[in-house]
This record gives C-alpha cells, structure tokens and sequence, in this order.
C-alpha cells in the first residue's frame, strides 16, 4: 500500500510533537490548571490538618509559645476518652442531629410532596420557603435570642396565644430542659427547605407512566405511595440527610450564638466545646487531639453512610 | 377536557396550597419581625404585649451607623438647632452624636473578603474543572474526592494551626488572610460545581475549534467559557453567599482591621443593654442581599447547594 508524502510524514510525527506546534501540550495545560488548587488545599487544609495531628501528641499552648513542648504520646486521647464533659457534648450533639434530622426529614418531605400537587404558583411559595437556609447563621441565632426573650419575645408570645401559657412562665434558652429544644426549633427553620428541595427533585424524576401503570393494575394511592413514591425518593433523601448530618455534626455558628452552649453545659455542641478548650482555654495539644477525633468520626461514618446510599442507588 | 389519573384533583391542590402556604407565612414572620424592628424605636422593641404595629422611626438605623454620648438638657440646649434628622433623632434622647459606628467598616470588610474569595474560587475552580472534565488526569476520581472531603472538617479543627500559621506569617486579623482562606473553604464546592456545569458542553464544540487551528488554550477562553458563562455566574453567588455568611473563622481570626459584619452584629450594644432596632437594621442591610440573589438563583438552587449531586 502506497502512501503520498504529506500522510507519511504526519504518520511519523509524535502527537507529542504536534500538539506542541499548536501551544502547550494537554498533559501541561492539565497541571497547569490543576496545580494552583491542590497546591491552595495543601497549604490551607492539609498542612493544617497535618500540624493538628502534630500538635495532638504534645503539650504545646498557643498562648504560651516560649514554653518548651514535650511530647506526651497518646495521653492527651486517652484523656479525652475518659473526660465526662466531651462525652455530655458528644450526647448534645446526638440529641441535636437526630432530632434535626427527624423533623426536617418528616417536615422537608411533606412539603415536597404537597408542593408536588403542582397547584398554581408552586414555584413562588418554594422560593419564600427557601429564603431562611441561605442567611447568615451567626445573625439567624442572634435574632432567634430576642425571639425567645420571655415576656417581650415574639416565639413566647406565640406560643402563649395558642396554649393560654403565660408568656413569661417559661425561658426558652434559659431552662434546662428548654434549650436543647430551642436549639433544635431554629435548625429545624433554617434548614427543612433543604431536605424538601431535594425531595422535590426526588419526586419530579419519578416518570408518570409508573403511576399510570399502577393505576391500570387498581393498586390503591396508599400502596403506590408505599411501593413507587417512597423508594424512587429514598436515594434522594438519603442525600439531604448525608449533608445535613454532616453540617450538623460540625455545627458552630447558629448554636454558639443562640446559647452559647449553656445554660450550663446543655446545648455544649461538640464544635462549641473545642472552641473553648482551644481558644478559651488555650489547651491547644488536647483540643487538637478532640479535633482529630471529631473529623475521623465524620470521616468515617460519612463514608460508611456513602456505601449505603450506593447500595440503596443500585437496587 | 381529558381525564388523567396521575393528576391531582382540584380540591386536592387547594388544599395542598393551602398548607404550604400557611407553612411560608410561618416561616416568614421571624425575617418580617426582624425587619419591622428596624424601624422601631427601642422601647417599641422591648414592649409587652410585643408591638406589630408602631410609629415607624429611623433610630435605628441611626444608631447603626453612629456612636453617641449623652449629654446634660442644659448643654443640649445651649446647642445650635440640629442639622440633619439624624441629630433631631439622637438629642430626642438626651445625646449628641460622637462619630461614626464601626459597622460601615464591617460591612466593607465583607464586601472585599466575599468578593476576593469569590474571584479567586472561580478563577482556580474553573480553571480546574476544565481540566478535569476534558483531561485525563492520573487519580482523578481520588483527587475529585479529596477536593470535595477538605469540607468535612469542622472549621474550629482546622482553626488552631491556621491561628498558628497566620500569627507567623503575619496574616491574622488581615483581608488577604481572610480571603485565602474563605477561597481555601470555597474551591470544593467550586470545582465540583463548575465541572458539572462543564461537563454539559459538547466536546465537539472544542474539538471544531481546534481542528480550525485554535489552540487548547484558545478553545478554552473563545469557546468554553463564553457556554459556561451562566454555570459559573451561578457558582459565583454561592460562593460569595457563604464568604458573606461564614461565621466560625471570622470569629477566631479576626479582631480589628479584617473583621467582617456577621461577628460584629450580635455586639452592637446601646443604652442599657442590646440594642435591638440598631441590629435589626444591621441585620436587614445584611440579609437583603443574599435575599436578593437567592431569588435570582432559584433555577439552581439545588445544585448548588448539594454540590452538583442533584440536577433536577
């Protein structure tokens, strides 16, 4: 077979080579505009996390950077694993993201699924239900604490309206047995417009023919909603809860303002407590051993929850 | 008219509206309190029974933005008349007006911390999700994952040695600290964005442009960006809505010079405790643009929020 010039010598030029004549080649272009951003994630998360780790096997105080640092093994850990105030705010913080999660979870989904009737102006009212989860947390728990104030507090108010309670009789952030609730009515505010976006989205790609063909087959509204309805929305909304129960493990700003862990050590999140042995009390070596410990425990059950939801995706 | 068994009957949609929408006025009435308490005065905001309705004033917003010191009625009467409606307001009180409060400065702080963090997300992300949406990059899926991990650390864990860092560096309580580190939080939620919103453009697009004689690099900016000008405009409100909202870092990291608004609102204090008109209305000049934008983003709302995991 016979060959005209031209094609040979294309034939024998290097890809390399040719792309060279026409600028950088792919694979630079690729670093190129990769590297700027793990180099940005290596220098700001990734050797933080590293001297964390570091940090965790010694003594070091960051208010005391002149004092010698010794390192002392695992004994900050192993006091961490036996201080009965980590494991209370380990507790405030089960109670605060089960809680959350159930009633966004029960509260997002019946929304989404009467925002799903589809009756006129829908889109409108999605849009106001949302507007809460996008605002400033630290300014969204300020302004829940003048809600709460007994007497003058417009939430006090409402509640004693309804119920015939008086409206000063109970402190919503200032009683023990209130505020691990208070905490949880403001996330529950913010937040269930998220879990029902992603079950809005969850119900509108369950295709009609599935509920058509159903009908045909006189399966009752209660069977399809249990047969087709829940399991085609159950990845989505094992999505939402991934997030939120990652958000609120991690949760900070909203709480700290809202009650700054009291009264007493009730609403102490687990983040509301590294903050102040890391910046209050300045133990910095035992707070980064707790900080260690919180992102492996998100870490893991995070991707133990991921393999779940891709088993539920598959089936 | 034809019959259709998957639709919902009518009285079915109007009860449905009728319970969404009841649960939206619930949802509304805090953001409508904390309006309306911007344009209370303070006794009107601390009132039992709590006041709907009551005389509108600006002193609050008046506060806001000024510091006052209180004055004796024979000063103050020996004052010349007040020049603007913002002393008429502040003498009605027995005070003069001192200076400026910090709050403009805060606001300002937010303005530039948000928009350079916003800037620098998008210029590394979309640079990034090009790459790895058109390239084959060795470890891609491993490397996506790590991008996409660095969110799940509490920010007070990473807090301590950033503290650390920046005391040596000399970045603490400065606005390029402070925007390094939002773009640091943000470029996740970029990269995984953009890649999606990148991912929809044909190949073919590209792979035309360079058999034309473009370069890579050319095919990039005249073809690429110019299709994804809308996914990355979208990505770029998100990422300046939580530079705007962040709250954790901004609390431990800055003190003075840097500080932005969400740290400073909850402290502004008046006469005899808090003064809640004067954050009202600090709280209302910082919520109103996020409200604004989150109405402009509706369409993609939910990718965003869920890092590109839901399309719709």
């Amino acid at each position: 077979m016979s060959m005209n010039p031209v094609d040979a010598a294309a034939k024998h030029t290097p890809p390399s080579v040719a792309r060279r004549v026409k600028g950088l080649s792919d694979k630079t272009i690729a670093w190129l505009f990769v590297g700027p951003t793990i180099f940005l994630l290596l220098a700001i998360n990734i050797f933080p996390l590293i001297w964390t780790v570091y940090l965790s096997f010694t003594n070091f105080k960051a208010n005391r950077p002149n004092r010698e640092v010794k390192y002392v093994g695992f004994k900050n850990y192993e006091r961490i694993l036996n201080d009965a105030d980590i494991w209370l705010s380990m507790q405030a913080t089960a109670h605060f993201l089960i809680w959350t999660i159930v009633l966004q979870v029960l509260i997002g989904f019946a929304l989404a699924w009467l925002i799903n009737r589809k009756f006129k102006g829908n889109d409108m009212w999605t849009t106001i239900i949302v507007l809460p989860m996008m605002l400033s947390p630290a300014v969204v728990g300020n302004f829940w604490t003048f809600f709460y104030q007994p007497q003058i507090g417009i939430f006090n108010y409402v509640v004693s309206f309804f119920t015939g309670a008086d409206a000063s009789s109970f402190e919503m952030l200032g009683s023990v047995s209130l505020a691990p609730w208070s905490i949880v009515i403001v996330d529950t505010w913010m937040w269930t417009p998220f879990v029902m976006l992603i079950c809005l989205a969850g119900l509108r790609s369950i295709p009609d023919y599935i509920y058509e063909a159903a009908a045909i087959d006189r399966a009752s509204k209660w069977r399809q909603f249990w047969t087709i309805t829940v399991p085609m929305v159950l990845p989505f909304l094992m999505l939402a809860v991934l997030f939120r129960g990652i958000e609120n493990f991690k949760m900070f700003d909203l709480v700290v303002q809202l009650t700054g862990g009291g009264p007493g050590s009730t609403t102490e999140l687990a983040s509301i407590n590294l903050k102040r042995e890391a910046f209050e009390k300045w133990r910095t070596g035992y707070s980064s051993a707790f900080a260690i410990i919180l992102f492996v425990t998100v870490f893991g059950l995070a991707s133990i929850y991921v393999k779940a939801l891709n088993k539920v995706k598959e089936r | 008219m034809s019959y259709s068994i998957t639709e919902p009957s009518s009285r079915q949609k109007t009860l449905a509206a009728f319970l969404v929408i009841t649960y939206a006025v619930i949802t509304l009435v805090p953001l409508l309190w904390v309006f309306m308490t911007g344009f209370k005065t303070p006794p009107d905001s601390i009132s039992y029974p709590p006041k709907i309705f009551s005389e509108p004033s600006l002193e609050g917003y008046v506060n806001l933005f000024t510091t006052r010191t209180r004055v004796t009625p024979e000063r103050l009467a020996e004052l010349p008349p007040p020049a603007n409606f913002a002393e008429e307001i502040v003498r009605d009180r027995n005070m003069v007006i001192a200076g400026k409060s910090k709050y403009g400065e805060r606001f300002l702080n937010s303005v530039i911390i948000g928009f350079g963090s916003t800037f620098l997300s998008i210029f590394l992300g979309t640079l990034a999700a090009y790459a790895f949406s058109r390239f084959n990059i060795p470890l891609k899926d491993d490397l996506l994952f790590f991008i996409l991990s660095t969110r799940m650390m509490p920010p007070i864990a990473v807090a301590i040695p950033i503290f650390l860092m920046y005391r040596k560096l000399g970045l603490s309580d400065t606005h390029l600290g402070m925007i390094l580190l939002y773009t640091a939080v943000n470029i996740s939620l970029a990269v995984w964005l953009l890649k999606g919103f990148i991912d929809e453009i044909p190949k073919e697009y590209e792979e035309a442009a360079l058999i034309d004689g473009y370069t890579r690099f050319q095919a990039f900016y005249k073809v690429v960006l110019p299709q994804a000008a809308t996914g990355i405009a979208s990505t770029a409100i998100f990422c300046l809505i939580f530079a705007w909202n962040e709250y954790a870092f901004a609390v431990l990291l800055t003190s003075g010079t840097a500080q932005t608004a969400p740290p400073f609102i909850p402290t502004i204090i008046g006469v005899g405790g808090l003064d809640w008109p004067a954050m009202a209305a600090g709280a209302t000049l910082f919520l109103l643009p996020v409200l604004i934008f989150t109405v402009m983003l509706r369409k993609h709302l939910l990718r965003g929020i869920t890092f590109g995991a839901v399309r719709k």
